[in-house]
């Protein structure tokens, strides 16, 4: 009763859990917010010229406002490779089998290569003299040259391969999260597995495809060792986080690269924006799923 | 309106009342059915086997004496380990990353799941910013937040220090448990703390003997799951390590980019212990969290 009482009148500095959340506040202060406003202040504080200098520069130099078109090419048809690739076979290891826990590690692997291990790999196995060519050729299927590596394609396939397992744990922990009483509930009533997906998996996996989207497209927006280890980093795959690298560590202007860094983050909330915008406009209902 | 699109095909393909159990299916809908799980399994199968023969390639190629465009090398050799081990200063970079990696582990916790507790068991005005606030690092991409970070690391000359690579990969580990650990400690009875509460424990001990062993799978699971990620974590640690505080990732990446001075077999050699340290706490991680629960964070998140 007294510990109710203090806690309903106000004291709330008083309550010991409340400061629990101090040391994650101030870290987050100090370590998060405050270089980042620092960041966006230094973007305005450029080496020569007005405040806007760096934008107005980004925006006129074209091997650095190109960054933008060149990553969004990439990680936007990655995003939806992996996530369009997932939903299915996530639905199909949605019940809880043996066989789902193995085949469930096994998709998920790829998560431990790692992008070098992803670019040496692509780079012998899908390499002018790799085991690919090799396999096509002894299959008659495709005699000529393999161009896979140091390009556009090369940087798109190893952002499919490390991007998958990730939106497939995902997809899965928001399918398996939905009652199955639904979807055995449409069954009753005749519906075929594909109509159970459609009228009943999907508008409750919808907002959390929405979430897999953006949490995905966060990885593949980023991507920066496969594209200098398995693209062309001064043409094809001149992504975005090249261009802040370069600024920041090959010519040593933080200020620029602080604008860079602070227009990635830009363009990577408004895709997140559109995207979350899309699924309010798609759906409109109960956001937590068939749970409980 | 979509209940009513819901039960119109059904009633039309579906006139006569009938028991939708398996034994009398319709033909039509089965073989299709089995069509595209076949073709999903297939579409698997072919990635995978991909994936595994790019894997065998890297393996292969860390064995090989010589391996031009045949099948397979002309000779075995497990040299390469050696000499990868050596060149690379393997040693120094496995210490720094385990110091690295079990650092960030353990503060992670510390600081994270005390705020978790916060976030799950209190109301507050603001909290929606709270939580806003520990979800925005997984949200942008590392290098927006990295870059202006290493600059300030770089002006208070903590960057290259250990404790600088440390705070940095703290930063997007520390939102990952909070946003694990809330979840997992609003299921949790609060019931619980009451009783210890109304039995005279304070908020010390109830923590110690009553939260703590019920919060243990939760904080296993997370913190196995910052490990995987911290071990993988690349841009961070690229933008604030120096040339003696590089992890594993980061040392691999170099090496390769100074590739042609160095054996393709010996960066392959690197790469392979890479993944073989990954995959082993990966596994691990498997058999403690069910997959499906390894990202029960984001049930959360639609709701902001």
């Amino acid at each position: 009763m007294m510990q109710m009482s203090s806690q309903t009148a106000g004291s709330r500095w008083r309550d010991p859990a409340m400061w629990m959340a101090a040391p994650a506040v101030i870290f987050m202060l100090t370590v998060f917010v405050y270089p980042f406003i620092h960041g966006l202040i230094l973007s305005f504080q450029p080496l020569e010229g007005g405040m806007l200098a760096n934008y107005i520069k980004f925006f006129n130099t074209e091997n650095l406002w190109m960054t933008i078109g060149v990553t969004l090419k990439l990680a936007l048809p990655a995003t939806l490779i992996n996530i369009l690739i997932a939903v299915p076979v996530a639905y199909r290891l949605r019940h809880k089998t043996p066989y789902q826990k193995i085949a469930t590690t096994i998709l998920v692997i790829p998560i431990t290569l790692g992008t070098v291990l992803i670019a040496e790999g692509m780079l012998t196995y899908f390499g002018p003299k790799g085991w690919f060519a090799h396999i096509l050729q002894l299959l008659h299927v495709y005699e000529g040259a393999i161009r896979l590596t140091h390009n556009y394609a090369g940087v798109l396939i190893s952002l499919v391969i490390s991007g998958f397992p990730f939106a497939f744990l995902l997809i899965l922990s928001y399918i398996t999260g939905i009652d199955p009483v639904l979807p055995r509930a449409a069954a009753t009533l005749g519906a075929t597995p594909f109509n159970q997906f459609r009228h009943v998996i999907l508008p409750l996996i919808l907002p959390g495809l929405a979430m897999a989207f953006c949490l995905s497209f966060v990885q593949a927006f980023s991507v920066f060792p496969s594209a200098v280890l398995l693209g062309s980093p001064a043409g094809a795959t001149r992504v975005i986080s090249i261009a802040a690298y370069e600024a920041a560590f090959e010519n040593y202007d933080y200020s620029m690269a602080s604008a860079v860094a602070m227009i990635m983050g830009a363009v990577q909330l408004g895709v997140v924006v559109i995207v979350l915008g899309l699924r309010n406009l798609f759906y409109r209902g109960p956001v937590s799923g068939g749970k409980g | 309106m979509t209940h009513a699109s819901t039960t119109t095909p059904m009633m039309t393909s579906h006139p006569i009342q009938q028991p939708a159990s398996s034994s009398s299916p319709k033909r039509r809908t089965s073989w299709a059915s089995r069509a595209w799980s076949g073709l999903v399994v297939g579409l698997m199968t072919f990635f995978l086997i991909n994936v595994a023969l790019m894997i065998a390639s890297v393996a292969t190629n860390s064995m090989a004496t010589r391996w031009l465009g045949t099948w397979l090398p002309s000779g075995w050799t497990l040299s390469w380990y050696g000499s990868a081990w050596q060149e690379f200063q393997l040693g120094d970079v496995l210490q720094v990353t385990l110091e690295v990696v079990l650092s960030v582990v353990v503060l992670s916790v510390l600081i994270g799941v005390p705020a978790a507790y916060t976030l799950a068991r209190r109301d507050f005005r603001g909290k929606k910013l709270l939580t806003g606030l520990f979800l925005l690092p997984l949200m942008i991409p590392p290098i927006t937040y990295g870059i202006p970070l290493a600059t300030l690391m770089y002006e208070l000359h903590l960057a290259g220090t250990l404790p600088g690579v440390i705070i940095a990969n703290l930063l997007p580990a520390l939102p990952f448990v909070i946003l694990v650990m809330t979840p997992f400690i609003e299921q949790i009875d609060p019931n619980l703390e009451s009783a210890a509460k109304v039995f005279g424990a304070r908020t010390f001990s109830m923590f110690r003997y009553v939260l703590m062993p019920l919060l243990a799978p939760g904080i296993l699971a997370a913190s196995l799951l910052v490990l995987v990620r911290t071990i993988a974590m690349f841009e961070l640690t690229f933008l604030t390590a120096g040339s003696d505080t590089q992890t594993l990732v980061v040392a691999l990446y170099y090496s390769v980019f100074a590739a042609g001075v160095r054996a393709s077999q010996s960066i392959d050699a690197m790469a392979m212990v890479y993944m073989v340290v990954t995959l082993i706490w990966l596994l691990i991680a498997m058999r403690f969290v069910s997959p499906t629960q390894l990202v029960s964070r984001v049930k959360e998140q639609p709701q902001h």
